[in-house]
């Protein structure tokens, strides 16, 4: 059953079209990777299945409900959790509160006066809280500041916080961007590890061709603003098209 | 339709000085993303430069007239200023008479300077900070400058009186056409004005037709890109703090005769000239100006006593009814650009 | 203690012991002696200090945990001041009901303020907060005081006359704000030798009601949320997708920190039955941005710290003059003291302002944290030197103390 649908979503700024009648859907419990060139409309795409952007047309649903029109806050508590391209973690919070905040959120909603309780009295959270850490592997770390944390380190905590919601669809915006060749790696293992342990869906948008291959059960190729194909792996490897697609973009 | 003219010309001279004020206000911020507390200042900065002259040319020695007894019968002391002395009585007088607008020659180097030192002492070291702080650091220098010229002036307003020829009024209306009467103006509001509009197009010509202000304005609209073609954007920016300082204290220098500088002048122009760059549209030179012009003219029509007696107050509170109003109805403002300021 | 964990239960017990004792602490030198100018302990300026470490408390809710840099509250201040003044000019001198009104009315007056300001963030929110402190400043100076309809008495300010109604005054309550009968200007004058310390009954009551909302500051700062305003400081987008709406949680903190000045202000009426629209002048909300970024953004004790430092060099500095520098400065060779009490002569009396900006400028600058990081940084500073050991933690400082 596909979890996500996007139909023939459509976004234009100004003169220039970012997205053009994009259609496609992912299926439940997969790793479904977006890639295409630089300026096929991976991002703008990814905006407009978070509430960031309002497509000029289309629809797209998860779970069999409309996402547009919903704030960011409202999409994440349906079960989205997006990581960005450079880390968003709450930098002048330490490694344990930064963990604490999205299973709040997760149990309380998008907003509660809870001005009076105190964490530590929270037991069931921080029990939750700590668990996470341990999975991340930053039990360690807890009480340092996030924004200490070196890059690979925030990329896992923020991985780990998206995690902490359980959420259906994992949405991961070039998560390696950037990264050393180690660090790279490790992402992969651990989305690998966590696709392995939990029900959970994956879509990736890479450019990176080595953490594609590597993840992905499902590819989508965008180029130029739409869907140029869509297949597993082994086919999309081969396809002319593709190739033409991506050299042209080197050329 | 008289009284609509006369209420537009009573908001000119406010507004030139909101629209001054603001004008510097925005080219500091524009192009070194600070958001100066201290301008205010630099506007009270200028009348005191004024003041300063005016006391300067003053300055007197005394002799005794033995022509001339007092009441106890010696010889009554006369002062007579140096200017006076040197250049003989006519032309000294002329040049005492005269002391606020040559004030401006006075003002330019010493506003340039207080800019350029304010920039490289502390505004340069703000540039990566949180607005929050800049906001902070530069409030507290505005408290030390008001203080500062609280202490060598006192805290009464000093009078700065126009030259002879430049004061009374002149009847407007019957220049073009009114019945006599109808519109009295004071000539020293319209040299104001005019200076104000000569001011505001030497700095919209300067950084339209020079090299350097292509430069600047490339830079407010981008400024890493500028410094990545190798230009030294920073001391360019250095020099335009100069220049916005330079236009608020000329603003000051000129406004003195129409209202007695004070120390706390520019904590009273400060708040209002934010409100005007906000409307008109933060980053937005145009729209400081356009923003200046029409607020002082708004004020100046809900200062009539239909207003008034209407709604009492409502000149004190017309300005920020319209910034919120704006504000939440376009963030931007009136002229504004995306995305500026909103973190 | 309290729900309190160890360390901010004895923060707790310092700041009680700290205002119950002001009497005595505040007083440390002998009547008539050279230094009893120094002695703070009087009723008037201990109530300011405590009400404007209310004041500060309240306001560092908002700025210190959320970022949001309100240059507005004094508005809340004044409204709170005013309602009191109604409290007693309608019901009674006593001082509860007067407290409650200002409380809620300047809760409710912050909530319809920050609902506007909030849609907007960064410079523009404190413009906006800007404008409509000045706004209030203008209706309450002469748009709500005229003939027709009076609310605040503009110039003259609001005060209690002895035709308005007072209709549960009773016969026998004294003619000035009480509480239940117990006069706030009620004072106990203790002799001791040469030293001699006042009990005051309104200084008692602010001391309590810092106490109170000292206690609750902890407990905002403690809860998850008060970790939700940090986050909205942190990292907005990052909050926004995880599922969190900032927007309320920013309005609370506004609200929240609106009711704090509301009842500072209330506080201030109580004390003194008289409302005046200078108190909601800018430079007003100026001063408890001040008082806040002097003791310590976003610590618990430092807006405590910064309104108590503050308002005691205001009272000090302005009351040295150039006869006491001349005393002090009497063992120099007549010259040189001529020399060092003109070199000072600026920055006291009258220039006391110049001190303070000048103060204000260096703390941004060089000491973000306020006194507080001075503090921390000195400690850390005793401790390496003691244990003479490199590996000695330092660096970041915690982030509420």
């Amino acid at each position: 059953m596909a979890i996500l649908r996007v139909k023939d979503v459509s976004k234009r700024f100004g003169g220039l079209k970012a997205l053009s009648d994009v259609t496609l859907s992912v299926e439940e419990n997969s790793v479904h990777a977006i890639i295409g060139p630089n300026g096929a409309g991976k991002s703008t795409l990814l905006n407009c299945l978070v509430g960031k952007l309002m497509p000029d047309t289309g629809s797209v649903l998860f779970d069999n409900n409309s996402v547009l029109g919903l704030e960011p806050f409202q999409i994440n508590q349906m079960g989205i959790s997006r990581v960005f391209q450079t880390p968003e973690i709450f930098g002048e919070l330490t490694v344990m509160e930064n963990m604490l905040i999205p299973i709040f959120a997760m149990r309380d909603g998008a907003f509660r006066m809870h001005a009076y309780e105190t964490i530590a009295n929270e037991k069931a959270v921080v029990e939750q809280a700590e668990a996470m850490l341990e999975e991340m592997n930053m039990a360690d770390k807890r009480e340092m500041h996030a924004a200490s944390l070196s890059r690979g380190d925030k990329r896992r905590l923020e991985i780990g916080m998206c995690l902490s919601q359980n959420p259906r669809l994992l949405l991961l915006d070039e998560p390696t961007a950037g990264m050393a060749r180690a660090d790279t790696n490790n992402t992969i293992d651990l989305l690998k590890q966590i696709k392995e342990e939990r029900d959970i869906t994956i879509a990736i948008i890479e450019h990176d061709m080595h953490v594609v291959f590597s993840l992905a059960e499902r590819i989508t190729v965008l180029a130029q603003g739409t869907p140029l194909v869509e297949d597993i792996p082994e086919n999309i490897r081969g396809n002319p098209k593709v190739r033409e697609a991506y050299l042209g973009e080197a050329a | 339709m008289d009284a609509i003219l006369l209420q537009i010309l009573n908001g000119l001279d406010k507004g030139s000085a909101y629209a001054l004020i603001a004008l510097g206000l925005t080219l500091i911020f524009g192009t070194l993303g600070v958001v100066n507390f201290a301008h205010g200042a630099l506007f009270m900065i200028g009348a005191f430069c004024a003041v300063t002259l005016q006391k300067l040319l003053n300055l007197s020695f005394e002799t005794l007239d033995e022509t001339q007894k007092d009441f106890l019968g010696n010889p009554l002391k006369v002062e007579t200023p140096y200017v006076e002395a040197w250049f003989g009585p006519e032309v000294g007088a002329t040049i005492i008479d005269w002391s606020v607008p040559l004030a401006i020659l006075f003002a330019i180097p010493i506003m340039l300077l207080v800019g350029y030192v304010m920039e490289r002492g502390l505004i340069k070291h703000f540039y990566k900070r949180p607005h929050a702080d800049q906001i902070l650091v530069t409030f507290g220098l505005a408290i030390v400058l008001q203080e500062i010229v609280k202490y060598f002036f006192g805290a009464n307003p000093i009078q700065t009186p126009p030259p002879d020829a430049l004061s009374g009024s002149v009847d407007l209306g019957v220049m073009v056409g009114f019945d006599p009467n109808a519109i009295i103006y004071p000539i020293w509001r319209l040299v104001y004005f005019g200076f104000a509009v000569g001011i505001i197009g030497a700095v919209f010509s300067f950084l339209q037709f020079t090299t350097f202000g292509m430069v600047v304005r490339a830079g407010m609209a981008d400024r890493e890109t500028v410094g990545l073609l190798g230009i030294n954007i920073d001391r360019r920016f250095t020099i335009m703090f100069g220049i916005a300082a330079a236009v608020a204290g000329l603003a000051g220098v000129m406004y003195g005769p129409l209202n007695p500088p004070n120390y706390h002048m520019g904590m009273d122009f400060l708040v209002l000239s934010f409100v005007v760059v906000v409307v008109g549209g933060m980053g937005s030179l145009p729209g400081a100006v356009l923003a200046g012009f029409l607020l002082g003219i708004l004020e100046s029509f809900a200062s009539t006593t239909w207003a008034t007696t209407t709604i009492p107050g409502i000149n004190q509170i017309i300005i920020y009814l319209v910034a919120i109003v704006v504000l939440l109805t376009r963030p931007r403002g009136l002229m504004g650009r995306k995305g500026v300021m909103e973190e | 203690m309290l729900g309190l964990n160890k360390k901010d239960t004895s923060l707790l017990i310092i700041v009680a012991l700290l205002t119950l004792l002001a009497p005595f602490i505040l007083n440390p030198f002998p009547e008539g002696s050279a230094m009893a100018q120094f002695n703070a302990g009087y009723p008037d300026l201990m109530q300011r200090f405590v009400i404007f470490g209310i004041f500060a408390i309240g306001f560092n809710i908002l700025f210190g945990l959320t970022g949001y840099l309100s240059f507005g509250h004094a508005a809340f201040l004044g409204v709170g001041s005013y309602s009191a003044v109604w409290m007693f000019k309608l019901l009674s001198y006593n001082v509860i009901p007067a407290i409650a009104l200002s409380v809620v009315v300047a809760g409710l007056f912050s909530l319809l303020i920050g609902f506007v300001s909030l849609r907007r963030s960064g410079i523009y929110f404190s413009i906006l907060t800007l404008a409509f402190a000045q706004m209030s400043f203008a209706l309450a100076y002469s748009v709500l005081s005229n003939p027709k309809f009076n609310l605040t008495n503009g110039e003259t300010g609001l005060q209690v006359y002895a035709d308005d109604p007072q209709i549960l005054q009773g016969a026998n309550a004294p003619d000035l704000p009480h509480l239940f009968g117990l006069p706030m200007r009620a004072t106990y004058t203790m002799d001791l030798g040469a030293w001699s310390f006042d009990f005051n009954a309104g200084y008692y009551l602010c001391a309590v009601i810092l106490m109170v909302v000292f206690y609750l500051a902890i407990r905002i700062f403690r809860s998850p949320f008060g970790m939700m305003l940090r986050a909205v400081k942190s990292n907005q987008q990052r909050m926004n997708y995880t599922g969190l709406n900032s927007k309320p949680y920013t309005l609370a903190a506004f609200v929240i920190s609106g009711m704090y000045a509301g009842l500072a202000g209330g506080l201030m009426a109580a004390m003194d039955p008289l409302a005046g629209a200078e108190r909601m002048q800018w430079t007003a909300s100026g001063e408890v941005v001040l008082m806040t970024i002097l003791g310590g953004t976003g610590t618990l004790i430092g807006p405590v710290l910064g309104a108590g430092f503050i308002k005691y060099f205001e009272n000090i500095f302005s009351k040295i003059n150039d006869n006491v520098l001349h005393s002090w400065f009497a063992f120099l060779p007549d010259g040189l003291e001529d020399a060092v009490v003109f070199l000072i002569h600026p920055f006291i009396g009258k220039g006391w302002h110049l001190t303070l900006g000048i103060l204000f400028m260096l703390v941004v600058i060089y000491l973000p944290g306020g006194l507080v990081e001075g503090g921390q940084r000195l400690l850390n500073w005793f401790k390496r030197k003691k244990t003479k050991s490199d590996d000695a933690p330092s660096g970041k400082t915690e982030p509420a103390e």
